[in-house]
């Protein structure tokens, strides 16, 4: 009882102080693809460390919703790191929800997100709201449509009842239809992260922008919250991508050998996805926004192709 | 249960003639007529808090209607109507007190008093008849009183239209009910609901078939699906807020209480298509009703469309329930069809509280036109909380109640792997992308709907002054909230009598468990357990503030303008508008929208360079309205015009008429 | 893209070593951050760079201190979108009287604490500006400034050394 808890309480560590080296390594490598040397991998640490020693300045036009989103998208993320099976399929607090229940637990802070991006009352922060509304609404048939073609396979909808399944018979990945799913889910994995080709990250136009469009306000501990709750959701969705479709390496029981070969398993699958990441982010431009729902489309296509093959496959 | 049942009868008919009696006073007329309807509707829970523990009852009164009296009985799925009426009607009628006080002097609070008490009543009554005269009388007196409410206010703009297009959609959908009634009662040879289910195994396909279609067409024009909704739109926003409430939380769902007495309990097992056609429906009305309340402009129209979204959630539950039990798989027609009432209490619950937040807001601000409102949390801060908890709820984000039966319905739907019929499916799996897609929208309309009316500095000087309103609004809107979030965290609470209602209904239990903290679907298909997210989502939310208080966080806080690039100005101007935020949507949608833009520009009259004033009109097109029924209605008019030639203002043509009508009748007779 | 990609691998990494000069021209004026804050944005600071009515020229320079060669990244630095995100204002220009207001105004939307560095000769005493009907002042005369970097535009390399002089950092 108490190994599990305090599993349980590594994998929230591990989520929580893990996702700013995951985007500190994204950012080198996209440094050193680019010919320079780039930030040091730990340098987001030492962007929220300073954030939290900075005062926060409010808009007067803003209200409580301007200050409680930061705390509600950290909330929210955690209860996500408890739920997601980040080294091992028996975590104790798994069964909160599954992956349908993980969905609308993001879908909460992309909400609350989006009211703080109108809260202020500038014009970038509606614009960013309403574009970040926008792609979550299109992004979400393509996610359920994908999680039904994994289900179909697997049987279940529950995390742990997937990666169990998974890792039991691997040959139920060997298909088209599971190669299409990753793909689709991938797709949706940028366009919920803000990555390219939906939106860029370190850009500083604010017509360009999406999720940058709706932070712009925020300052102090309330930047900090919401930057690290960014991280934390990349993190997540990586984390759930190579957990799902690569289930290699995951613990399927609570011994400290299988733990360590989970660690080092998740940590190289990171670090691939996070390469691959900052290759895409270097190769590609940025789509027009009125493109992206063409890619989300493409993608929702790709999503319920794998779920007809595998219904005419069985 | 008798008693409960008169006593409830009692209270509306106090109240409708108690207001009608004190027609002299307003503010009597007022108290009495809606206070006796919040004690009639609280017997009302309580009647059917005691029909879904078991209670039954039977009432015949022979000569009260023609050809067989009228019947009442109750059984659980009828005690379960009762119940989302009833918790409709409480806070409505205790909202009604503090919010019809403004009509002193310009309308009878008298006749409102009255059609309030008719209207609650008949829509009590309507899920207790048991024959067909019973039911379709009180169908019409329902929808009659709530005619009367709806225009209630004939001095604004479009409040006669509105009434006019509800009373002929509600009567072309009553002329599908009666001859869907009678040709099921002549191919039956009963006029008694409860002896159809037994005769209806004998019916040939054909009539089962045409019936089936002639009931949904009836009770989907009630329920608001697309495309028989147009009445939707414009009646909610017409009538009273509270009335609102009470038509889309809670007569709509008579609908749906209509459809699954069709589906699950009169012409029993039908075939794949009836199931298909109810899927597909909901799908459709679901994307459609909130690709519609995305651009609308105004709050309360947004609501009304957003009913239709979900009605064809509903559906969506209905039509899987229906499909399962058409392929041999009971225990997931059991848990569609919980999710599907599931969402029926829901909504009456998040709806009502929407509605009733709207009402407010038009109260205080005069205006329910998006483009004028804004900044109301600041000065409407209780009314502004609780719609925030609305808009949550429905959008089925966690710990509310929408969740929950969201959830339930897409466990339903994700698990429809178990058929092996490929278009079958196919179907379904257009259904979770509908389901999906309809969910997703729905988070950005209410983003909208709350972000645009609330945050921010308000648009135009109504908004500006607006106020907080008293104190039986507020209440009423509270008690909504709650009951969001009990539902949301302790979904066992509904689950339990659910379960016996489906049981009732299709003898099978639903494939699911439930304790006070967990649902699971399917054996281990699926699972959440809400009170512990709501636990956690509390827990973390309280800590982290504190832990960053504690590693010593600089707490500092400044208040200053908006960073608006160091504009010395900023103005409400410069926000982002109702139509501007929907306009992604507009874009990708257009083939549905089909907009119609003008931009209208106004130069300076001594130079071109400089301009006065740019007026930029997008706005989209009624499809429905413009393929559908203008086609009908012109046929019809055609048909109309033509049979005038037979009005000739000849007395002895018409003495003519008269003669073949009578010969014909005597040969057709003999 | 591949073609790209080739060129990507091929191209080595080309960022310089920060020399520091000696016949560079920096002063350092006022001391509005404590010693616990500089170290701090010494890990991770975040620039906002604000235009008060330069000719653009100090503008190119700046912008050359994200390229490849000069990477400000390394150091830690970040330029921002929004003065709410940014410790460092980096000012050009002699400060116009239309800027005056905005420039204001973008340094009250900074949230503390906060340094300001002028970058150039305009923002230092106004360059040739000086006089000018529509200047105001040198940057100092609106806002407590923390460092000046002379030059007419100074290089990328002085900028630099300049920001780091302000938080009293070896480069």
């Amino acid at each position: 009882m108490f190994t599990e808890i305090a599993i349980e309480l590594f994998q929230l560590l591990l989520v929580a102080f893990g996702s700013p080296l995951l985007v500190g390594v994204i950012r080198k490598a996209k440094a050193r693809l680019q010919g320079r040397r780039g930030a040091p991998i730990f340098q987001p640490y030492a962007d929220i460390r300073k954030l939290f020693s900075k005062e926060v300045v409010v808009s007067e036009n803003s209200s409580w919703i301007f200050r409680f989103t930061p705390y509600l998208l950290a909330t929210t993320m955690l209860l996500a790191a408890l739920i997601v099976p980040v080294l091992t399929t028996s975590a104790p607090l798994g069964f909160m929800g599954n992956i349908v229940a993980l969905m609308y637990l993001f879908l909460l802070g992309t909400f609350f997100l989006a009211l703080a991006g109108l809260d202020a009352g500038s014009a970038f922060g509606g614009m960013g709201s309403s574009r970040e509304v926008a792609i979550a609404a299109l992004a979400e048939p393509t996610v359920l449509i994908a999680i039904f073609g994994i289900a179909l396979r697997a049987g279940t909808t529950s995390l742990d009842g997937i990666i169990i399944r998974f890792a039991a018979e691997p040959l139920l990945m060997l298909n088209a239809g599971h190669l299409l799913a990753f793909f689709a889910f991938f797709i949706v994995a940028l366009a919920e992260n803000g990555r390219l080709p939906v939106d860029n990250p370190a850009t500083h136009l604010e017509l360009t922008m999406i999720h940058e469009a709706m932070i712009l306000e925020y300052s102090g501990r309330l930047l900090a919250l919401v930057e690290w709750a960014a991280g934390m959701k990349l993190f997540l969705f990586l984390t759930l991508i190579s957990n799902l479709f690569f289930p290699w390496g995951v613990a399927l029981s609570n011994t400290p050998i299988a733990l360590m070969i989970a660690f080092f398993a998740l940590a190289l699958k990171l670090l691939l996805f996070a390469g691959a990441i900052a290759l895409l982010e270097t190769a590609v431009a940025k789509l027009r926004l009125f493109r992206v729902p063409e890619l989300l489309a493409g993608s929702f296509t790709v999503a319920l192709l794998a779920v007809v093959t595998s219904f005419f496959l069985k | 249960m008798f008693d409960l049942f008169l006593l409830t009868l009692a209270c509306f008919g106090v109240g409708g003639l108690g207001a009608l009696v004190a027609a002299r006073s307003p503010t009597l007329a007022r108290i009495v007529g809606h206070v006796s309807a919040l004690l009639g509707a609280i017997s009302a829970l309580t009647f059917g808090v005691a029909g879904l523990a078991g209670g039954s009852m039977q009432l015949n009164i022979p000569d009260l209607l023609p050809i067989g009296g009228a019947a009442f009985g109750v059984d659980r799925l009828s005690a379960f109507f009762v119940l989302i009426i009833a918790v409709g009607a409480i806070p409505a009628a205790l909202y009604a007190i503090g919010y019809t006080r403004e009509y002193a002097g310009k309308h009878s609070l008298a006749g409102i008093g009255f059609a309030f008490n008719i209207f609650i009543a008949a829509m009590i009554l309507v899920p207790l008849a048991r024959n067909v005269l019973t039911f379709l009388a009180l169908w019409e007196l329902m929808s009659l009183a709530s005619y009367f409410l709806v225009i209630t206010e004939p001095e604004r703009e479009d409040t006669l239209s509105a009434g006019w297009v509800y009373f002929v959609m509600t009567h072309a959908g009553f002329a599908a009910l009666f001859l869907g009634f009678l040709l099921l009662a002549q191919t039956t040879g009963s006029i008694h609901f409860t002896e159809w289910s037994a005769a209806a195994a004998q019916l040939d396909p054909d009539s089962r078939n045409l019936v089936f279609v002639l009931l949904a067409i009836g009770f989907g024009s009630k329920a608001g699906v697309i495309p028989l909704h147009i009445w939707l739109p414009r009646a909610h926003p017409a009538a009273p807020s509270h009335i609102s409430a009470l038509m889309s939380g809670v007569m709509i769902k008579l609908g749906v209480y209509g459809l699954l007495r069709v589906a699950f309990d009169w012409l029993g097992a039908g075939p794949l298509w009836w199931g298909g056609m109810m899927l597909i429906v909901g799908a459709v009305s679901g994307v459609l009703g909130v690709l519609y309340a995305l651009v609308d402009p105004d709050l309360k129209r947004l609501l009304a469309y957003s009913s239709v979204e979900n009605i064809g959630i509903i559906m969506l539950g209905v039509g899987a329930a229906m499909l399962f039990q058409a392929t041999q798989l009971p225990g997931l027609a059991a848990l569609a069809l919980v999710a599907a009432l599931y969402h029926t209490l829901n909504h009456a619950a998040f709806k009502s509280l929407l509605f009733m937040g709207a009402g407010a807001v038009l109260h205080a601000a005069h205006t329910s036109n998006m483009e004028d409102l804004g900044g109301l949390i600041k000065r409407m801060p209780q009314t502004a909380a609780l719609f925030l908890v609305g808009s949550l709820a429905i959008a089925a984000l966690p710990p509310f109640n929408g969740f929950i039966s969201e959830w339930l319905t897409f466990q339903s739907l994700l698990l429809s792997f178990q058929i092996s019929a490929h278009t079958v499916n196919l179907i379904f799996a257009l259904g979770v992308a509908a389901l999906a897609l309809t969910s997703g929208l729905a988070v950005a309309c209410f983003v909208r709907a709350f972000g645009i009316t609330f945050l921010a500095l308000p648009r135009s000087d109504r908004a500006e002054h607006a106020y907080e309103v008293d104190w039986t609004m507020r209440a009423a809107m509270a008690l909504l909230a709650l009951i969001c979030i009990v539902l949301g965290v302790a979904p066992s609470l509904v689950l339990t009598p659910l379960e016996a209602i489906v049981f009732e209904l299709t003898s099978a239990h639903a494939d699911m468990r439930f304790n006070l903290t967990a649902v699971v679907a399917n054996g281990e298909f699926g699972w959440v357990a809400p009170l512990w997210i709501g636990l956690g989502l509390v827990m973390f939310l309280l800590a982290i503030p504190l832990a960053l208080r504690l590693l010593g966080a600089n707490q500092r806080r400044r208040y200053y303008e908006t960073w608006g690039c160091g504009r010395a100005l900023q103005t409400a101007r410069f926000e982002y508008t109702a139509t501007a935020f929907a306009n992604p949507f507009k874009r990708v949608f257009a083939v549905l929208y089909r907009p119609i833009k003008d931009l209208d520009i106004e130069f300076h009259p001594e130079s071109r360079y400089f301009v006065r004033t740019i007026e930029y009109y997008n706005e989209g097109r009624l499809i429905f309205e413009d393929a559908l029924y203008r086609p009908l209605l012109g046929v019809i008019e055609t048909l109309a015009r033509r049979a005038r030639v037979l009005q000739s203002g000849n007395v002895h043509s018409y003495l003519v008429y008269i003669l073949v009508a009578l010969v014909a009748l005597l040969i057709f007779a003999v | 893209m591949a073609s790209l990609l080739r060129q990507i691998l091929k191209t080595p990494v080309v960022t310089e070593a920060l020399k520091s000069d000696d016949d560079l021209q920096i002063d350092i004026l006022a001391r509005q951050i404590d010693e616990r804050a500089r170290k701090r944005f010494g890990r991770s600071l975040h620039i906002r760079e604000v235009d008060a009515g330069s000719c653009n020229g100090c503008e190119l320079e700046i912008g050359a201190l994200n390229n490849p060669y000069y990477d400000i990244e390394r150091f830690g630095m970040h330029f921002v979108a929004s003065p709410r995100h940014a410790d460092c204002l980096l000012v050009t220009g002699p400060v116009t009287r239309n800027m005056a207001d905005p420039l204001k105004r973008t340094y009250e939307a900074t949230p503390g604490p906060k340094i300001v560095v002028a970058i150039g000769d305009c923002a230092h005493n106004c360059g040739v500006f000086v006089g000018g009907y529509g200047v105001v002042g040198p940057v100092s005369a609106v806002l407590p400034v923390d460092a000046v970097v002379h030059g007419c535009p100074p290089e990328p390399r002085a900028i630099l050394l300049g920001i780091l002089a302000a938080l009293e950092k070896r480069p």
